[in-house]
């Protein structure tokens, strides 16, 4: 071999179960099994129209669940999770075995973690090589320390099977954190089971919560305080990951807190959770974020997904995190080869479950053979999460194998060819008729009393090409559900804890997370900033076809009002107000189509109903159950596709028709279906504010300037139409348009839902209901200032602040009140910010990065 | 010879940092040459605790959180240690490279078992297939693998030209070796890695080194810096230092702090700040020769 480095002799016998080509051989034609007939036949009754439209309820149904990636990050096409009806069973007879050899993986891989962290016999008896764990960017040496101190270190499991055409299933992946969690398998259950339940009749399939229950148990047993009811948080990268509806789905499911690394803080060695009410602590973390990202501080230095300090509140034992971190030096391909040795020698049993035949490339003979069969096996780094996956050298031309050889000659431990295998199809109903389908299950194994507790059945993803079965998170998905058979029906089981005798059960409502609290304000917030907007352009269009209409001087003018007014409240700047703006007023219509779909410029209709659907989909879990249905489908409604000539047309204003009625859906069911608690009022807090801001900024347009003769009652009138309030005011002051008045309603009416007065005082009922929350210790400057804003409210006048002023040509005391209330509501916005949200500080690096260097 | 090392860091922040979490490797650990007869860590702001642990290659790190705001971090270490002089090699087995590179294969010592997580690429020294080219010419065959790292420290300190401006923390080791220039840390890097490119085990030595004054100059008082090597594994010999920026074996006048695959493992002083706005950092050290009797 031509590089020195790896001359060195390694130790450790590697073993295959099968050699290439004779799985190959092996699959004879035979029979189907027959719960595989019989499943068949109960889809052939189905037949395909009525499988199509159950399909169809199934897929709505995970839309409306939110099971698609990246919602709003790839908005071009967000991915749906395509669901297949027809599931894969496994009978009692065939599972029996799998769940044996999960369990004995587990035990195995948990040995395994133990050793080479620990007194790593496993290289001094030269049944591991040291080579393949130390090279493996999984290894992180400052876990040793708290992966040693655990008895049984590997908490859950997660291997990827597949199975062979004799009908065995063999151990593609091993996983320590995989990357299609357990709340996908759960999702495709309770999907199946409402829109095929008619399969479910001559079928006694296993049930799924035992498995949640398990877990549940397992995350207690880690608590090491506050074992009788210990704080457990689910830590995802965040709503940006592709696998944040599973994060989001399970965190629910079993009623974790959702978290992300800024919402947890490392202080006297505990971990805090931020809250609304303040600092709670935190006992166990079951995380979804890559194990060298978690603590910034010793490990991925660059990580902002972690918290600083973790592994130090580890090592106190004041916390623990499922899987420990480190835990990912498992997930090493290269230890499938040496998995047969290690059972014998460390449990005294042959291996139950084969691996995909692997050859690691660290030792000279296996090496040889791979380069010798290169064609026919896939190529894969020994990293998890390796860039390149895996590499099918099949499918390369002469100049890419050349490339690949090299690398592989030059660092063989870094690499392992694994066996192309011939895989069994199963029936797949994608398109419009039953045809095989590749598949891959991942099955899911939890710690449970020194052993480990496998979940009867798990997630299937399939796919027509065998070499394009979606191993990673980032290819698209098809799944299906995964039926394991029993004789005996399963018990009920839910996830209902009883309490103690003596224990109190103390409601957990302050501990709505501070980012929770940020995003349902902003939720809120973006809410009413669309809705503003819309009502604003909906005036604007009508008057712009009036305009076409009559070409009457007073349009054009109250026109021009309406648009600054937009560019206003949108502040969507320059606009209809800075430079160029003479141009854009006579021809609007440019303007008016980016601010109604450009998605990329801040202040459009379509970028704040986007971050509105941002901020909602990761508060979905606080909301009333149909709240994000109405969300998604305004999302996938407003799609205005116009051209410039298209702006005077009536297909615009259609549009912001039906968004303005689904706003209201959306308000009207928070309204009716939410706790009058935090949740409910933070939501408020961001309504009321931003309505307020939006007001005050159209009264400052329109309003403040003097008008005069027709054209003033017509921008009265267009300013009582855009808020909504022209029913109203008609029959409170007939038909006397004047200033005073509509300031009384606007401004000054505490009972009227659009006014400024009513958003000041539901402000400060809500701001007082999350200070009782805080707690009393701390300064209210909220309270305060918002006491000081009705206050000052209260004292004006609206006959006075109808005062013309001969030497401005406007109402100085109007413009001083609005401006005054803009600022403090601006202000009030960011003393709730502080108080509430802890805003995520810029966290630095010092020391690793910047400085000290030796020189 | 007897050291007293004073080494201070203070970081300015122009905002009040709100919360922070750090690291400091700055006190030394015993080596065969050297004991660590005292040494202390001083903070300020004083944070509620300073815990000091083993790492996983036997440092002494101390962690401590600071949890209030503050415009300010002054870290002072300051320890005393006795060195022992340096080996002589004529009096060492000197075995070839080949054969310590097989003794690493075989892993029947305890030693070896320790070398093993240095043989490796980490996040500082990658690449190592680059090296391995500029590495062969010193390797040559039968020759014993205290004259290769000799050799090797000779062509780093004439082929590379010291330059504190070159380079930086993150600068990765290719980009040393295309550039040819860098300061210690580098240079030391480079070692490491044109070492491990060829199946040997080598790390990072993170210390300090006693400068004299020139003749009839008066030594300065805090002008000293931080300082890095290299160290081999040479089999039944043990670990050898080698410093490349002044080609010579780490001598009486080397004093060991920490040592690791890389600098990131024995960074003297590395945090997390919430907070703070920009920061300036200011580091003096100073190596001062103490008489054996006043320890």
């Amino acid at each position: 071999m031509s590089s020195e480095q790896e001359n060195r002799r390694n130790p450790g016998a590697q073993s295959f179960v099968t050699e290439l080509g004779i799985h190959g051989r092996a699959a004879a034609a035979g029979s189907a099994p027959t719960v595989e007939q019989q499943l068949m036949q109960a889809v052939e009754r189905f037949g395909p129209k009525r499988l199509a439209k159950r399909r169809k309820i199934a897929d709505k149904m995970l839309r409306a669940n939110g099971a698609t990636h990246n919602v709003f990050d790839s908005p071009e096409q967000p991915r749906a999770w395509q669901f297949d009806p027809i599931p894969l069973v496994i009978s009692a007879e065939e599972w029996a075995p799998v769940e044996a050899g999960l369990k004995q993986r587990a035990l195995l891989l948990n040995l395994v973690l133990a050793d080479i962290y620990g007194q790593r016999k496993l290289f001094s008896q030269g049944l591991l090589p040291p080579d393949l764990v130390y090279a493996h960017k999984g290894f992180l040496w400052p876990c040793s320390d708290h992966i040693v101190d655990q008895k049984q270190p590997l908490s859950v499991y997660s291997a990827n099977l597949a199975r062979g055409r004799d009908g065995r299933f063999w151990v593609l992946k091993d996983r320590t954190s995989p990357s299609f969690g357990s709340g996908y398998a759960l999702e495709n259950r309770l999907v199946m089971s409402h829109s095929f339940s008619g399969l479910f009749k001559d079928f006694q399939v296993h049930r799924l919560a035992m498995y949640f229950h398990s877990l549940h148990k397992n995350l207690t047993r880690l608590a090491r305080h506050n074992q009788a009811d210990p704080r457990i948080v689910l830590l995802t990268p965040g709503p940006h990951h592709e696998a944040y509806f599973e994060h989001a789905y399970l965190a629910s499911y079993l009623g974790y807190p959702l978290v992300q690394g800024a919402d947890l803080v490392v202080r006297d060695d505990c971990v805090w959770l931020k809250s609304v009410g303040g600092l709670r602590q935190v006992d166990v973390i079951l995380r979804r974020v890559d194990d060298a990202l978690c603590d910034p501080l010793e490990l991925r230095g660059d990580s902002l997904e972690g918290i600083p300090g973790l592994l130090e509140a580890i090592r106190s034992g004041n916390v623990a995190t499922a899987n420990p971190l480190g835990s990912s030096a498992i997930e090493n391909p290269g230890l499938m080869a040496f998995l047969p040795g290690l059972s014998r020698a460390m449990l005294g049993e042959e291996l139950l479950l084969p691996s995909i035949a692997t050859w690691w490339c660290g030792q000279p003979r296996e090496c040889e053979f791979v380069l010798q069969n290169l064609a026919r096996l896939a190529i894969k780094s020994i990293h998890p999460m390796a860039e390149d996956g895996s590499l099918c050298p099949s499918q390369m031309d002469a100049e890419q194998l050349k490339i690949l050889r090299a690398k592989i000659i030059e660092r063989p431990h870094l690499y392992v060819g694994q066996e192309v295998d011939s895989f069994a199809t199963v029936p797949s109903f994608l398109s419009d008729r039953i045809e095989p389908c590749y598949s891959v299950l991942t099955t899911y194994v939890t710690a449970e009393d020194d052993s480990y507790v496998v979940m009867p059945g798990g997630l299937t993803r399939i796919s027509p090409v065998a070499s394009e079965l979606p191993l990673s998170q980032q290819e698209a998905c098809c799944s299906k559900d995964t039926w394991v058979l029993t004789a005996e029906p399963d018990k009920q089981v839910n996830l209902w804890k009883k309490a103690l005798p003596e224990q109190k059960i103390i409601p957990q409502l302050g501990s709505l997370p501070s980012r929770s609290a940020e995003n349902l304000f902003w939720s809120a917030r973006y809410a009413e900033r669309t809705e503003a907007g819309a009502r604003l352009m909906r005036s604007i269009l009508i008057k712009l076809r009036e305009l076409n209409e009559f070409r009457d001087a007073d349009d054009q003018l109250s026109l021009k009002y309406l648009l600054q007014s937009l560019t206003k409240v949108t502040a969507s700047y320059p606009g209809f107000v800075g430079d160029q703006a003479e141009k854009k007023l006579l021809d609007p219509r440019g303007e008016l189509l980016s601010l109604a779909s450009d998605a990329n410029r801040e202040g459009s209709l379509q970028a704040s109903l986007r971050s509105f659907g941002r901020a909602t989909y990761a508060i979905r879990d606080l909301l009333p159950g149909d709240a994000w249905l109405v969300v998604d489908s305004m999302q996938q409604n407003w799609n205005p596709k116009l051209a410039v000539s298209q702006i005077g047309t009536g297909k615009l204003l259609d549009s912001i028709d039906q968004l303005i009625l689904q706003l209201s859906a959306f308000s009207g069911l928070t309204h009716e279906n939410m706790s009058r608690e935090l949740a409910w009022n933070l939501l408020n807090v961001g309504r009321r504010l931003e309505r307020g801001l939006n007001l005050i900024e159209l009264l400052r347009v329109t309003l403040v300037p003097r008008h005069t003769g027709t054209l003033a009652e017509q921008i009265m009138e267009l300013v009582l139409g855009t808020s909504n309030s022209l029913i109203v005011f008609r029959r409170r002051y007939r038909s006397f348009m004047q200033l005073s008045n509509i300031l009384e309603l606007l401004l000054m009416d505490e009972d009227y839902p659009r006014s400024l007065a009513y958003q000041l005082r539901l402000l400060q009922v809500h701001i007082s209901a999350l200070a009782r929350e805080r707690g009393n210790d701390q300064p209210a400057k909220d309270k305060e200032l918002i006491g000081e804003m009705l206050t000052s409210l209260h004292a004006a006048n609206s006959t006075q602040l109808a005062q013309l002023s001969n030497v401005e040509g406007n109402y100085p005391l109007l413009q001083k009140l609005l401006d005054t209330q803009h600022e403090c509501l601006e202000k009030l916005s960011g003393i709730l910010m502080q108080l509430y949200f802890s805003p995520a500080q810029v966290q630095h690096q010092v020391g690793g990065v910047v400085q000290e260097r030796a020189s | 010879m007897n050291f007293r090392i004073t080494h201070i860091t203070d970081y300015q922040y122009s905002d009040a940092v709100d919360l922070s979490w750090n690291k400091a490797c700055l006190l030394p650990r015993d080596t065969k040459r050297q004991r660590c007869l005292s040494s202390q860590l001083k903070i300020v702001p004083e944070p509620v605790e300073v815990r000091e642990r083993r790492d996983c290659f036997g440092n002494r790190k101390h962690y401590f959180s600071q949890q209030k705001p503050h415009p300010e971090l002054v870290v002072t270490a300051i320890s005393e240690v006795a060195v022992g002089p340096a080996p002589n090699l004529a009096q060492l087995r000197n075995e070839p490279w080949e054969t310590i590179r097989a003794r690493l294969a075989a892993l029947k010592d305890a030693d070896v078992l320790e070398a093993l997580p240095f043989l490796h690429e980490s996040s500082l020294v990658q690449g190592l297939s680059s090296l391995a080219d500029y590495a062969r010419p010193s390797f040559a065959a039968g020759r014993p693998l205290t004259q290769v790292a000799g050799d090797l420290m000779q062509r780093i300190y004439k082929d590379f030209k010291y330059d504190p401006g070159a380079t930086n923390i993150a600068t990765p080791v290719a980009e040393i070796m295309s550039n040819r220039h860098g300061v210690c840390q580098d240079f030391a890097h480079l070692g490491v890695g044109c070492l491990r490119s060829l199946g040997l085990a080598a790390r990072y030595v993170s210390g300090y080194i006693e400068t004299l004054p020139p003749p009839g100059k008066e030594r300065l008082v805090g002008a000293d810096a931080s300082h890095a090597w290299f160290s081999v594994y040479c089999g039944e010999d043990g670990w050898i230092d080698f410093d490349p920026t002044n080609n010579q074996i780490a001598s009486e006048q080397h004093v060991t702090l920490a040592w690791g695959r890389d600098f990131s493992d024995v960074s003297p002083l590395r945090g997390v700040a919430l907070g703070g706005g920009t920061h300036q950092v200011k580091v003096s050290v100073d190596v001062a020769r103490i008489p054996a009797a006043s320890v």
